[in-house]
């Protein structure tokens, strides 16, 4: 199939960026949306051009490196999966496919399509662990955990910090992220320890580096290539609030 | 390290909800009131007549007046901060997300339907009723006529026969309608009470009192307007 892609090109994190039209031909209906931009990326070096800046790592869905806007949606057109896992059976030859780096006040576009989430870090790094002395591997029902519990942590921790979230928020929000973090930890018994803690420290970061304030639009589960829930931001609202009101 | 709960992100969203949650109980209380109207205007004015110029309605209206512009107020600081955290950059394309409410990314506009609407509720009844009272008033003017301010099942009617009236009511009772049913659940999710099980529940109770409020409000209105015009539905 052949293409049109507009593309957001900035050449560095000060430069002024803009839309730049490119045609790619000979796309094979098997071949993933990464591997489209390596062969627009091919086509480019051919022609003496810049490449394409994008960022990606495992691509295979869980590493969280990869991003883009494709079309208006995170990740593209389907739900629950990331840009890498996307395949171009989802377009039609002749479609014109805009491409967009994340926009976020938090997430500064370095080159290209490629966007600085450090600030994810920063939020990890302020309490998303666990340091209390856990011991080692423990029988498989040595604590106890309910099967409700227990699945819910696993869908929590499936996040993979990939930024969508707060990239299609309309006010910038991280909260599904925090949410992801706190409530994967707080259904556990190994995480209740420190949740408190976890909370206060998560939230107060983000609120720190400037992302907005959650209103409960769901736009950011409906994006979710991993299909977290705003359930999650509940618990977080729950866990914060009785962490405060407690100390 | 943890900051402020004032300053914090969610636990502005807590006063949010607190604040909307006694406006939505204050509404509850309204609508309940305005429907003995469309049975009888003494059962109305008895109403009206508690609720006077006695110092207890005015310290309640006070504070309701107080919740009303923090919930206001809390709504512009949040939207001034998260246009900010948004970036200066808009997306070129733009989609609605699956199951996304169109009431949900429209909260302040249909904020500022709603503060219309109470602006001129303030105008047409609590002005000649309460206030009237208030500054001492024997009669005030509805229409051509002279009316006193404690006979407001006079007043209410006056407006509500009106058909122009009754549709700018209506409107306001619409948008009133959209801001509670995401209000209502997103009130009860911000300050943590959700979950798995209650999620869909707590959207289907958002519904239910939305409508039972604002088709309280706008059966009333209607109600009022056949009986005035038609002499119909009087009980």
């Amino acid at each position: 199939m052949n293409l049109t892609l507009e593309i957001w090109r900035q050449p560095n994190a000060k430069a002024e960026g803009k839309f730049e039209t490119y045609v790619v031909k000979d796309v094979s209906t098997e071949s993933s949306f990464l591997e489209m931009l390596d062969i627009l990326n091919t086509q480019l070096i051919h022609q003496g051009i810049e490449p394409v800046a994008f960022d990606h790592d495992c691509r295979e869905g869980i590493c969280g490196a990869c991003s883009l806007r494709i079309n208006g949606h995170a990740h593209g057109p389907e739900s629950e999966v990331t840009t890498c896992q996307l395949h171009m059976r989802n377009f039609k030859d002749g479609d014109k496919i805009v491409i967009e780096p994340w926009r976020s006040r938090a997430f500064p576009v370095i080159k290209d399509l490629v966007v600085d989430r450090t600030a994810y870090e920063t939020i990890l790094q302020a309490g998303g662990f666990v340091s209390v002395n856990t011991g080692g591997v423990p029988d498989a029902n040595a604590i106890p955990i309910a099967k409700d519990d227990a699945e819910e942590s696993m869908d929590a921790a499936a996040c993979i910090g990939c930024g969508a979230c707060a990239a299609t928020c309309k006010n910038g929000s991280a909260m599904l992220f925090v949410a992801a973090r706190v409530s994967s930890l707080a259904k556990l018994p190994q995480g209740q320890v420190e949740g408190a803690r976890r909370a206060k420290a998560m939230v107060a970061k983000m609120d720190e580096l400037g992302f907005g304030n959650c209103t409960n639009t769901g736009a950011c589960q409906a994006e979710c290539p991993k299909g977290i829930t705003i359930n999650h931001i509940a618990r977080l609202n729950r866990e914060y609030l009785k962490a405060k009101f407690r100390s | 390290m943890s900051g402020s709960i004032f300053t914090s992100s969610i636990g502005k969203k807590m006063f949010m909800s607190i604040s909307g949650c006694i406006l939505i109980l204050f509404l509850t209380f309204h609508m309940c009131m305005n429907l003995a109207l469309a049975i009888s205007n003494d059962a109305y004015n008895a109403i009206c007549g508690f609720l006077g110029a006695n110092w207890y309605a005015v310290a309640a209206t006070v504070a309701l007046a107080l919740v009303v512009v923090l919930h206001f107020a809390l709504a512009i600081v949040l939207t001034i901060q998260n246009r900010k955290a948004r970036g200066s950059i808009r997306y070129r394309v733009t989609k609605r997300e699956n199951g996304v409410e169109w009431s949900s990314k429209n909260m302040l506009v249909l904020g500022f339907v709603v503060i219309i609407g109470l602006g001129l509720h303030l105008a047409h009844f609590w002005y000649k009723m309460m206030f009237a009272e208030l500054m001492g008033a024997h009669e005030v003017a509805v229409g051509a006529a002279m009316v006193a301010p404690t006979d407001g099942a006079a007043i209410v009617r006056y407006y509500f026969a009106q058909w122009p009236y009754l549709v700018l009511y209506l409107v306001w009772f619409a948008g009133l309608w959209l801001h509670l049913t995401h209000g209502v659940w997103s009130m009860m999710h911000s300050i943590g009470l959700n979950s798995k099980v209650w999620f869909k529940r707590m959207k289907c109770i958002s519904t239910i009192v939305a409508t039972l409020v604002c088709g309280g409000f706008a059966l009333c209105a209607i109600v009022i307007f056949l009986q005035e015009n038609f002499g119909i539905l009087v009980f």
